[in-house]
């Protein structure tokens, strides 16, 4: 590698939930892996030309994708993603970029989604934050070892596209997708003190940066 | 783990094993609850009291809304006991928005959170706004699955009601007041009283930190963990009395992970707008330009006139101090 390459940046999308969290999570994947790399939270649409990578967090889908100065940055991100950057959500951050959402009490919901992962996602699937759970998950990509899935009021995916890879099921409900450079978990990985997603994650902003160098 | 897991019971009552299909499902953990609010942070909590300001929060961008039979300002006018919201009111309220539903209740009274936990909102606010019903001890609040919030004035009162296992703590102002002074205060406190613990972890000096705990009446455990930390080891929201834009800004530069609002919304003449605004100005407040941006959305006078919280009859923040 030249000395002149910049080093690999992860953006964390910074308007609501838990994105520290996040942060932290990448942070420990890069040392893990020993990769040189920071971390950044991405606000505004400028920020989103500039990183390798972007995880959208947990939080409330409804608050990330509703004030107008949040809007702008979602169709620059939508570009990105097309490109090819690669893009993890997790639960929040998973409906923010499927196609279609609906509420599992409510029906359809007036959210403005970003839309590239090609599923459809029933939100609160489980209920409410008294049926929120911890489930040992099966990963294959992960490796053998049980993941910790962290689920808070979790969506769950009723519906895949054709190039959508299932990573995860749990009791027949889909939890984790990957589409091509999307990854989208109904759970929180950044909660679960085990940081082999966010590591995965890493490993494909590695290869976008040095295709895209 | 990005989560602090501190002063969990051994065996909580409130977890819950359920074999569902093929999977062990754990509910109730401290993880979950804690994880819950963290969900909610660099979010604005609303107060609201019927559906139709619970569907105006929801539009605006809140991060969850708060039931309460009346907001903050009405309690302190019509006086008398106030006590957890009309279940009613909660269902319909629960049937209409998707966000999470907070609903409040009396400090101590452990029986109107097991009504609010059946009723199934999704975390239980044991509140000094309300009439306490147990002035020497709040809930217990490990025998519960939901999540609870409480208020604190200061470092020992928060560490207290987090030893009780409350998931979130909100550093109390002065609620009803549209005044942000009180709240002001009590975060500068509790930040000026983590500095302190902080300054003694890095000097490794266990035995003044094992004074600290004495003087804040909780275990030595609880005070390294914040002291490590070097903030509080859950999530920290302010309330009481913000009004404008700014007053979110405000608190949020302060270190404040989110904020609740009150009567400085629903009590206004500009409420739609206003919620919008609020959120604009949390979500961006170390951005001049933008809180500049959501403070042009509010009419000055539009927003609830507020009072003098120096002379006032009730003073809800000193509730259930002393426990």
């Amino acid at each position: 590698m030249s000395s002149k390459k910049k080093s690999l940046t992860i953006g964390v999308l910074g308007f609501q939930g838990d994105i520290e969290e996040n942060v932290s999570a990448t942070k420990q994947a890069l040392q893990e892996l020993q990769i040189d790399g920071n971390v950044q939270l991405v606000r505004y649409p400028e920020d989103v030309e500039k990183v390798d990578g972007l995880i959208l967090p947990g939080g409330e889908s409804t608050v990330q994708s509703t004030l107008a100065a949040i809007q702008r940055s979602l169709p620059v991100i939508k570009k990105r993603i097309s490109e090819g950057m690669p893009v993890m959500g997790t639960c929040a951050g998973m409906i923010m970029l499927s196609k279609r959402a609906y509420d599992r009490v409510v029906g359809d919901t007036k959210q403005k989604l970003i839309g590239n992962l090609d599923i459809v996602i029933e939100r609160n699937a489980f209920g409410r934050q008294s049926e929120s759970f911890e489930a040992d998950l099966s990963i294959g990509m992960l490796g053998k070892e049980a993941f910790k899935g962290v689920f808070i009021r979790a969506p769950a995916v009723s519906e895949v596209g054709k190039d959508v890879e299932v990573i995860a099921k749990l009791n027949n409900k889909v939890v984790a997708v990957r589409q091509k450079n999307i990854i989208g978990t109904a759970f929180h990985p950044e909660l679960s003190g085990d940081s082999r997603m966010h590591r995965q994650f890493v490993k494909m902003a590695v290869d976008f940066s040095r295709k895209s160098a | 783990m990005t989560i602090s897991l501190v002063a969990t019971e051994p065996k909580p009552k409130g977890v819950k094993i359920d074999m569902v299909e093929n999977a062990q499902m754990v509910r109730g953990t401290t993880l979950l609850k804690r994880g819950f609010a963290h969900m909610q942070k660099h979010g604005v909590v609303m107060d609201v009291t019927n559906v139709e300001q619970a569907v105006i929060a929801e539009e605006a961008g809140a991060v969850a809304v708060m039931v309460l039979d009346k907001l903050p300002y009405d309690v302190r006018k019509a006086g008398g006991v106030a006590r957890t919201a009309s279940i009613k009111v909660i269902q319909e309220i629960m049937d209409a928005v998707t966000i999470p539903i907070m609903a409040k209740c009396r400090i101590g009274h452990t029986d109107e959170a097991h009504v609010l936990e059946v009723v199934g909102v999704d975390m239980v606010d044991e509140s000094e706004v309300l009439t306490p019903a147990d002035e020497e001890r709040h809930i217990w609040k490990w025998d519960f699955t939901t999540p609870f919030v409480n208020g604190a004035r200061n470092l020992g009162e928060a560490l207290r009601r987090i030893e009780e296992g409350c998931a979130m703590i909100r550093t109390k102002g002065e609620p009803g007041t549209g005044n942000v002074a009180e709240a002001v205060a009590h975060i500068r406190l509790v930040n000026s009283e983590v500095r302190k613990i902080r300054s003694i972890y890095q000097d490794s000096d266990k035995q003044e930190l094992m004074k600290a705990a004495r003087e804040l009446k909780v275990s030595y455990a609880m005070v390294e963990e914040t002291a490590r930390l070097g903030r509080l080891p859950v999530v920290n929201f302010a309330a009481g009395g913000i009004t404008t834009p700014a007053d979110a800004a405000l608190l949020m530069n302060l270190g404040c992970d989110g904020v609740f609002v009150g009567s400085g919304i629903f009590k206004s003449e500009d409420p739609a707008q206003r919620a919008r605004a609020v959120v604009l100005a949390t979500t961006f407040y170390d951005d001049a330009k933008i809180v500049m941006e959501a403070q042009k959305m509010v009419d000055e006078k539009k927003s609830l006139l507020g009072m003098d919280t120096k002379n006032l009859e009730l003073r809800m923040q000193e509730r259930g101090q002393h426990a």
